[in-house]
């Protein structure tokens, strides 16, 4: 019996949302295949590789960073130096500073910060806020606000603070928010449907779905994007068709395997190698499970990444 | 194609004798068809029947033993539709055209570790041959990672050397990954005779195929399918198309597990062979091939593994037991948690960072989360004091300081009258406020 390729084309597809603007746009979704299969059908939009930049700075132990952000003395500097990074798609500044448990930053001052990112960066930007639903709730509004004419992405809108922020963020000042749950396809659904039922216009969100480093509960984040990408194609289900945002730095860097210094157990070798793996390992399963863009904090990750999609496009 | 129940009644005895466990011979059929019984298990099918339903309701994808490991077996494409069975295997790729490969061998079993019960270290190494190469100087390479202790994958190019590479490994698992459309009847003679598994390779997916089936009918039917090295795009397209046309469509032929060489694919670059790893483990390779298993890589991929091939009907579980961290001692303050894995992880990590040397006491939670445990009955006062006297803490730790789960508050009261002379303390709702818990308290 000889083989017949039946190729997995559907009848619908992830929308195609766009951010960024002034000739710096990168457009996520669009895809009517199962996440990478680019065998099946072409796909339009290839998943996009963003580089977070924390407004804390960055982590000065790690020789290579330090090297890749030398002579940056300021996080526009260090956001100029991220833009240029080889592969990067999309810049994406985290105001740490914001959290109230930490340095409690206004956020007039964050916003202001933003606006010089933006300003000074040819890349797209995405912001990610303080993580803390209270805060962010004002925090992201304002940021839209200072970024008015920028379309920035903006993480992220919870179910706890969806309504302040999809008035403020989307509907007064048109960015694009993303909404996030905790690793729970059910979750994801119900928040896209009340963000939806506020009036907001399909093409103005993404999700972040979440996600786990690899080895830490990685299975839930493996079957719930399958889940999403699968209900989204088979099921034809608008409210599961947006694009994922994965931005997993933040988890891929804070797990022991990444934390542990050398001088501790020496047979690891360099802390640097390992978070850049660990950031590769999990933004890779992430992309094969249906992340539609990833967000990684060393450039060394972001490059390879980079690379690894353009491959298999 | 996958039968329907139904037809598989047409052809039973119809008698509803029970012999199969089953109440009625539908219902045998129906899970016959399901693949959940076997059709052995009805003594009274006719030999026609049999002859005529065993091809059809044969698994979709064959189980190969390589060593002490299964490959293949997938009856899904997704985890969450049933469950992976056959983890992906890793490999380390050797060539005779490389310099430093004594240097190679040197570091193979160097990654060995264990993570929640289970064993971490390189499972497979390949040797392949370069034809510029002096055939003798290959074989003493294949002499040399005989004694690494793992199964061998050979890649070479003719069956002469083929035959005396697989002498000098008799009684290792192996894989004669050498087959294609020219050679197969030598390389199948080869493997065959040796008792290996037969790799095969095409130009592309219908050569594949049709080499395939013309070993399939010389009677070979122990194979692995190489997604080839033409490119990482034709490889990832390989895997899927091999695999989903095979689970989808049960296109028997496709009906095996598969070989990728992630080091070939990616050569010299490290970061590569990783995303390729990850790669290849969520999306259907058997088998996959780096130049180097370092921690660096093995540390996110077999946690990685661990994860996706974990049954989702059975949670992953650590062992009830004293975990010390940070260097305690007997004096140490202890606390306490579930043993599902992810909270363990979760905790212990935290737990770790504060910096503050404690016992972790893990009980038997039946491998919940903590407020599922809890509501599930398996997370009491009860379970914990039981836990307390199973594991002799009060002579093995000399502190009387618990720190339980800041969602089981409710339990402190009960557990205080059930461990006379203890302090109960309750920590904080959420793993990620232990470090600030443990700077603002001293215990």
């Amino acid at each position: 019996m000889a083989f017949t390729n039946k190729p997995q084309v559907f009848n619908a597809k992830i929308n195609p949302i766009t951010f960024g603007a002034n000739g710096h746009e990168v457009t996520l979704g669009g895809s009517n295949v199962y996440p990478l299969y680019s065998f099946d059908a072409p796909i339009p939009n290839a998943p996009k590789v963003g580089i977070q930049i924390s407004d804390k700075g960055f982590d000065a132990t790690l020789p290579e960073l330090a090297k890749f952000y030398e002579g940056c003395n300021t996080v526009v500097e260090m956001a100029k130096r991220a833009a240029s990074a080889e592969g990067v798609d999309f810049v994406c500044l985290r105001l740490e500073s914001a959290d109230p448990n930490g340095d409690n930053a206004s956020v007039e001052d964050c916003a202001a910060l933003a606006k010089a990112v933006a300003e000074a960066i040819d890349k797209p930007l995405a912001v990610i806020g303080s993580k803390n639903v209270e805060k962010d709730s004002t925090l992201l509004g304002k940021v839209a606000e200072a970024l008015n004419g920028y379309n920035p992405l903006l993480l992220s809108c919870k179910e706890e603070n969806y309504k302040a922020i999809a008035a403020s963020a989307i509907m007064a000042f048109g960015a694009k928010v993303a909404g996030e749950s905790a690793v729970d396809i059910n979750l994801a659904k119900q928040l896209n449907v009340l963000v939806k039922q506020m009036g907001v216009a399909a093409g103005n969100t993404v999700m972040n779905v979440g996600t786990a480093a690899a080895g830490y509960g990685f299975e839930y984040v493996a079957s719930t994007m399958d889940r999403v990408k699968g209900a989204a194609m088979t099921q034809n289900d608008v409210d599961l068709q947006l694009p994922i945002v994965t931005p997993l730095g933040d988890e891929a860097w804070s797990v022991k395997e990444t934390l542990l210094e050398e001088s501790e157990n020496p047979a690891w070798g360099a802390r640097e190698e390992r978070g850049i793996q660990m950031e590769i390992c999990t933004a890779s399963a992430c992309l094969a499970s249906g992340s539609d863009a990833v967000i990684l904090k060393h450039p060394a990750s972001v490059k390879t990444i980079s690379a690894f999609v353009a491959a298999l496009m | 194609m996958a039968l329907k129940g139904l037809d598989i009644f047409k052809l039973s005895p119809k008698t509803n004798c029970k012999e199969c466990g089953c109440p009625t011979c539908m219902a045998f059929c129906m899970k016959v068809a399901q693949g959940a019984l076997p059709l052995e298990k009805c003594p009274h099918f006719s030999a026609e029947a049999i002859a005529t339903l065993s091809e059809a309701t044969a698994p979709a994808m064959k189980t190969l033993e390589l060593g002490e490991y299964k490959l293949g077996g997938e009856t899904v494409l997704y985890r969450h539709d049933k469950t992976f069975v056959s983890h992906t295997l890793y490999g380390v790729y050797l060539c005779d055209c490389m310099d430093d490969v004594d240097a190679r061998i040197e570091k193979i079993n160097k990654v060995d570790y264990d993570r929640i019960g289970e064993r971490m270290h390189v499972e497979t190494v390949t040797v392949a041959h370069n034809p510029d190469k002096a055939a003798e100087d290959f074989l003493a390479l294949v002499e040399k990672v005989k004694g690494l202790g793992h199964p061998v994958i050979v890649e070479v190019c003719c069956a002469d050397l083929a035959a005396k590479a697989l002498e000098i490994l008799k009684g290792v698992p192996t894989i004669l990954n050498a087959a294609n459309a020219e050679n197969y009847e030598a390389m199948n003679k080869v493997a065959t005779e040796a008792g290996a598994l037969l790799g095969v390779t095409g130009a592309d997916l219908n050569e594949l195929s049709e080499t395939i089936a013309k070993i399939e009918a010389l009677g070979n039917k122990k194979l692995v399918l190489d997604v080839g090295t033409a490119s990482m795009k034709d490889a990832f397209a390989n895997a899927v198309q091999i695999r989903r046309s095979a689970l989808l469509e049960t296109f028997r032929t496709f009906g095996y597990p598969t070989i990728v060489n992630a080091a070939k694919l990616a050569m010299g670059d490290s970061h590569m062979q990783m995303a390729l790893l990850a790669l290849f483990t969520a999306r259907y390779g058997s088998i996959v091939t780096v130049e180097e298993m370092d921690y660096a890589k093995a540390l996110p991929v077999y946690g990685l593994r661990q994860n996706l091939f974990t049954d989702p009907q059975k949670p992953m579980k650590v062992e009830p037991g004293i975990y010390p961290l940070n260097g305690a001692d007997e004096n140490a303050v202890c606390v306490t948690t579930v043993d599902f894995a992810l909270t363990y992880f979760t905790v212990s990590g935290e737990l770790e960072r504060s910096g503050v040397p404690m016992n972790l006491l893990i009980s038997d939670a039946g491998g919940y989360s903590v407020l599922t445990a809890w509501a599930a009955g398996k997370l009491s006062a009860g379970s914990i004091a039981k836990f307390i006297a199973e594991f002799d803490i009060e002579n093995k730790i000399k502190n009387r300081t618990l720190i339980i789960p800041g969602k089981v508050a409710i339990l402190k009261g009960e557990l205080e009258s059930k461990l006379p002379g203890w302090t109960i303390v309750i920590a904080p709702n959420e793993a990620v406020e232990l470090v600030k818990f443990f700077k603002d308290n001293k215990f």
